[in-house]
């Protein structure tokens, strides 16, 4: 029972880490749109640009790994929502890919014209894309998918009253992280008047937040009865009040300048919301379909829970790192040239001690002639690994013999 | 063989053959970018390393270039990516759903395996002047590795279809998974994985280098392109032969595993003893018209036996037939421009050996301009190959296609959207990959004749 429940949790942990990290980029890129005009909305803008640059490609891997888990572990689950959502997940799609293109675009874009073009695509696909995700979700919560192979209607399914407001929630949500951040970012850097824009912004964006939390209540009252029964019972009612505790809380936070706990909080309180459907319809995934019913066999589960810990073992560690060296502004910009500094004009790292060319040459030849022996003439299996090892020996070997004295004769 | 129960009933999908084109347009556009994720990192390691050890600036500059095209390539890799993992719920929901619990656990892996490729690429192209040379030299070896790690789990999935194991199946129900087994205790699985592996040092060997012959062609040479180009030029042209060998060894796991992939590849119809090998030709009515045989010589690439016998295509219906020409042609595109490659590259470790330079003709240049879109051809005929060879299977012998495809109505709209769409990313890599070519250098190091490049015309 547990096993089955537990890829679960981690594909909920999972996305609120999206809707946390990734949320704040895509709020970055709405900024970039509505930054004003002059000398400050350029700084406005290249402020939300370089504070997302080394991390937005970390941050989007989590929806890569909320996808990749749902699959393996409930597979008839995704199968289902991905074909009826099919129309919103393929907005989502290209949102991704307008915005994953315009940001590598960004760094060649030189003349303000060039920067305005992408900022504008940018803008849209950070605006499409969390509200097509969102009213995915919100189709998923109040019950509308049924199992099978696009069996819901491909259009009513994501454009009802919940899906719409829970993707515009999404949208006016990722807005306010990010604003939250780059005041943070602002402050950490000494731009006072940049933090003062973002304060304003987080506040407005927080408290359109807010209220379109409270019409979703209503409309989910209205629209989607059995989610709203569980959402004011027990569990579901103890993670609603968490959450409404916490956004007010971390409104007050930015209004005091405290944004890096405000983050924080603000991120509980979306795991709360998200933790809220989790309790409220527990075990039911889709009208016909629980959890149970839709888990991968036993060895499969099992298999993933060994994968998940041991791949977040070596990644948390990885992550840690590269969120330690952007706060510590240990990375800077990859257009920026510079000198290079002092300490590697004299080689760092002395001269390996190396064999002679000729013997080199020789090795290289005779991993060749192994190589092919055992891969091409040979038919066992255990033939073609050596043989496929000395074939990449001799690559390895022949180069060495090669480059490093091409390179430094010529010259 | 029982009959396939899948985990979602079966629909009729109009659009099947849009739905086909969808998932290779989509892995057309992302297979030759994921090449210079295995194969650039370890390339521009190799010149930061050389900077190290020598104090020569000129490397660390063209470490530090290669770094930025490493970095935009990625983050459209990384798009791309995205679209194909979508896809296999977008477009084919019911393989998903059916065998998500046996290949699944493969992307999931990869899934962390881009995690950390992200973490590092990020850590070591914003790193440069941050942190010191040598921790920023440790900070990419990760990104080498991962490069290895997410290609593994991918082809397994692939292997995995080809040569599907790992699960039974009960009155059509799929039961008995083991997933570890299904992708890594896969026979298929390492050949194809060195394969793909050594043609993504070739794709982006040729690619690379080809930039610079194209350069060197129009006058632009110096001290830092001829280390630019020897680099990515020497590996590939190292990796070139070695192709030629692995995609023999590749086809005689084939020619065991997936005997009527085979027969397609070669237009073989009739299960025949000695078989003979056709080169060029096309194939109706159960022969090849206008190509050149070699008798038997099929039976010994494939057996190593003058006389083994070699199943044709007549041993299943024609519905489980794949499209016999699309295969076999793309087989020969691959295994031509492979061939020519791999001379290209004998020629020039040839004068590298005998006189220790590079060689002087204009006629090698200009086939080394050729020589990277040559290689991403070859690339993508092979996986041409492979997929269209498997059809009308996905899982071979086990679901077919038509049975996986979703139900879905708006296939044409979306195709023609994605198209739209990648039209306008490759319109913009190729401006933004001249932007950061056409950037003066930024290195002035002392005694270097060519410091600043001029610009090409
Ligand atoms: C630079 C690219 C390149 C080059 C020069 C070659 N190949 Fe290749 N080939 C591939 C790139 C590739 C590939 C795209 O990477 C494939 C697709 C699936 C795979 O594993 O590798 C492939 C598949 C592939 C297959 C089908 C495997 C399957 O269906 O699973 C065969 C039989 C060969 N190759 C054989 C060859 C031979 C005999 C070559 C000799 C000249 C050759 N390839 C050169
Ligand atoms: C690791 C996994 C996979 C790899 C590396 C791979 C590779 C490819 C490539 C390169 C193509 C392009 C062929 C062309 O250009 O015509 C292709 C086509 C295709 N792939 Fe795959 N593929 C994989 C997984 C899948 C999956 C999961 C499906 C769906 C169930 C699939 C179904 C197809 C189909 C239907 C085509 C079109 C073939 C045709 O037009 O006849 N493949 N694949
Ligand atoms: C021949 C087969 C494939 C190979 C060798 C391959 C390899 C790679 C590599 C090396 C990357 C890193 C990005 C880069 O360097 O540009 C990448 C990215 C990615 N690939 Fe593929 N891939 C293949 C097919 C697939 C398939 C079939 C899928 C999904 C169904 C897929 C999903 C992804 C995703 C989601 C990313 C982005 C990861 C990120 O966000 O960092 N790939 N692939």
């Amino acid at each position: 029972m547990l096993l089955k429940a537990l890829p679960l949790v981690f594909v909920l942990a999972g996305l609120v880490l999206y809707t946390v990290l990734a949320g704040a980029d895509f709020g970055a890129g709405i900024w970039r749109m509505l930054s004003g005009p002059g000398e400050q909305g350029r700084r406005i803008r290249d402020h939300a640009h370089h504070s997302m640059g080394p991390v937005w490609e970390a941050n989007h891997v989590w929806l890569i790994f909320v996808l990749t888990v749902t699959w393996t572990a409930y597979p008839t689950f995704l199968g289902s929502i991905a074909s009826t959502l099919a129309v919103p997940f393929f907005i989502a799609a290209l949102g991704i890919i307008l915005r994953g293109a315009s940001y590598a675009l960004r760094s060649g874009a030189s003349t303000s014209r060039e920067g305005v073009l992408v900022d504008g695509a940018f803008a849209v696909g950070s605006l499409v894309t969390p509200f097509a995700l969102g009213a995915m979700a919100g189709g998923i919560a109040a019950e509308r998918i049924p199992v099978g192979n696009a069996a819901g209607s491909l259009w009513s399914t994501w454009l009802n009253p919940v899906s719409i407001t829970v993707g515009v929630l999404a949208v006016a949500f990722s807005a306010y992280l990010a604003a939250v951040y780059l005041s943070a970012d602002a402050a950490r850097r000494s731009e006072p008047d940049i933090e003062e824009a973002y304060r304003r912004r987080a506040l407005a964006a927080g408290a359109v937040a807010g209220a379109l939390a409270i019409v979703g209540l209503i409309v989910v009252h209205a629209d989607a009865h059995s989610l709203y029964a569980g959402l004011v019972h027990g569990a579901g009612l103890a993670v609603l009040i968490v959450s409404l505790l916490a956004g007010t809380a971390a409104m007050g936070l930015v209004a005091a300048r405290r944004f890096e706990p405000a983050r924080y909080v603000a991120a509980l309180a979306v795991a709360a919301v998200i933790a809220g459907w989790a309790f409220a319809r527990w075990p039911v995934l889709l009208p016909d379909l629980t959890v149970y019913q839709a888990a991968a066999p036993h060895d499969t589960l099992v298999a993933v829970v060994v994968a998940v810990v041991a791949g977040g073992a070596i990644l948390f560690p990885a992550l840690g790192l590269l969120f330690a060296l952007t706060l510590r502004g240990h990375l800077g910009t990859p257009g920026v040239d510079a000198m290079p500094p002092a300490g590697v004009a004299k080689g760092v790292l002395s001269q390996a001690g190396r064999a002679g060319p000729a013997f080199q040459a020789r090795l290289a030849v005779a991993l060749l002639i192994i190589g092919i022996g055992f891969l091409n003439a040979a038919d066992a299996p255990w033939a073609h690994v050596i043989g496929v090892f000395s074939l990449f020996g001799f690559i390895l070997v022949a180069f060495a013999a090669i480059v490093p004295r091409a390179l430094t004769q010529e010259g | 063989m029982t009959h396939l129960a899948p985990a979602l009933a079966p629909v009729h999908q109009q659009y099947l053959l849009e739905a086909r084109q969808m998932q290779a347009l989509s892995f057309t556009v992302h297979i030759p970018l994921v090449c210079f994720g295995i194969a650039f990192p370890a390339m521009v390691l190799f010149a930061e390393w050389m900077g190290l050890r020598t104090g020569d600036p000129v490397y660390r500059t063209v470490a530090r270039r290669w770094s930025r095209i490493v970095l935009a390539l990625f983050a459209v890799g990384v798009i791309t990516g995205t679209i194909l993992s979508f896809e296999m719920g977008l477009l084919w929901p019911n393989f998903t759903a059916t065998f998500g619990s046996v290949f699944g656990l493969g992307f999931a892996i990869e899934g962390f395996s881009f995690f950390l490729e992200a973490i590092f690429i990020g850590i070591y192209a914003y790193g440069w002047d941050r942190l010191s040379p040598r921790w920023h030299w440790v900070s990419g070896m990760p990104i080498v590795i991962t490069g290895f790690t997410g290609s593994l789990t991918v082809i397994a999935v692939n292997a995995w279809m080809n040569h599907p194991t790992g699960f039974r199946l009960v009155g059509g129900h799929v039961r008995d998974v083991n997933p570890w087994g299904a992708l890594f205790g896969n026979s298929l699985l390492w050949s194809e994985l060195i394969h793909m592996y050594i043609a993504g040092y070739m794709v982006t060997g040729f690619c690379v280098a080809g930039a610079y012959a194209f350069g060197r062609l129009r006058g632009r040479w110096g001290r830092y392109e001829r280390v630019a180009m020897t680099i990515p030029l020497t590996i590939a042209c190292l990796a070139a032969p070695v192709q030629v060998l692995v995609g023999d060894w590749i086809a005689r796991d084939i020619a065991v595993e997936q005997p009527i992939k085979l027969a397609a590849i070669e237009g073989l119809y009739k299960t025949t003893r000695g078989a003979s090998e056709h080169v060029l030709g096309w194939y109706t009515n159960g022969q090849i018209k206008f190509g050149i045989g070699i008798p038997h010589l099929l039976s010994l690439l494939a057996f190593h036996s003058w006389n083994a016998r070699v199943i044709g295509l007549d041993t299943v219906p024609p519905s489980e037939r794949p499209p016999i020409n699309v295969t076999r042609l793309s087989f020969q595109t691959m295994v031509g421009i492979g061939t020519l490659l791999a001379l290209l590259g004998v020629f020039y470790l040839l004068v590298r050996i005998r006189s220790r330079r590079l060689p002087e003709t204009r006629w090698f240049y200009r086939a080394l301009v050729v020589a990277g879109p040559a290689a991403t051809v070859a690339l993508v005929a092979g996986w041409v190959t492979t997929e269209v060879g498997r059809q009308p299977w996905v899982v071979y012998k086990v679901m077919t296609t038509a049975q996986s495809v979703t139900g879905a109505g708006g296939i044409p709209v979306g195709y023609t959207a994605l198209i739209i769409t990648y039209l306008g990313v490759a319109g913009a890599l190729i401006w933004i990959l001249r932007r950061l070519a056409n950037r003066p250098l930024d290195v002035p190091e002392p005694g270097a004749p060519a410091a600043p490049t001029p610009q090409p015309a």
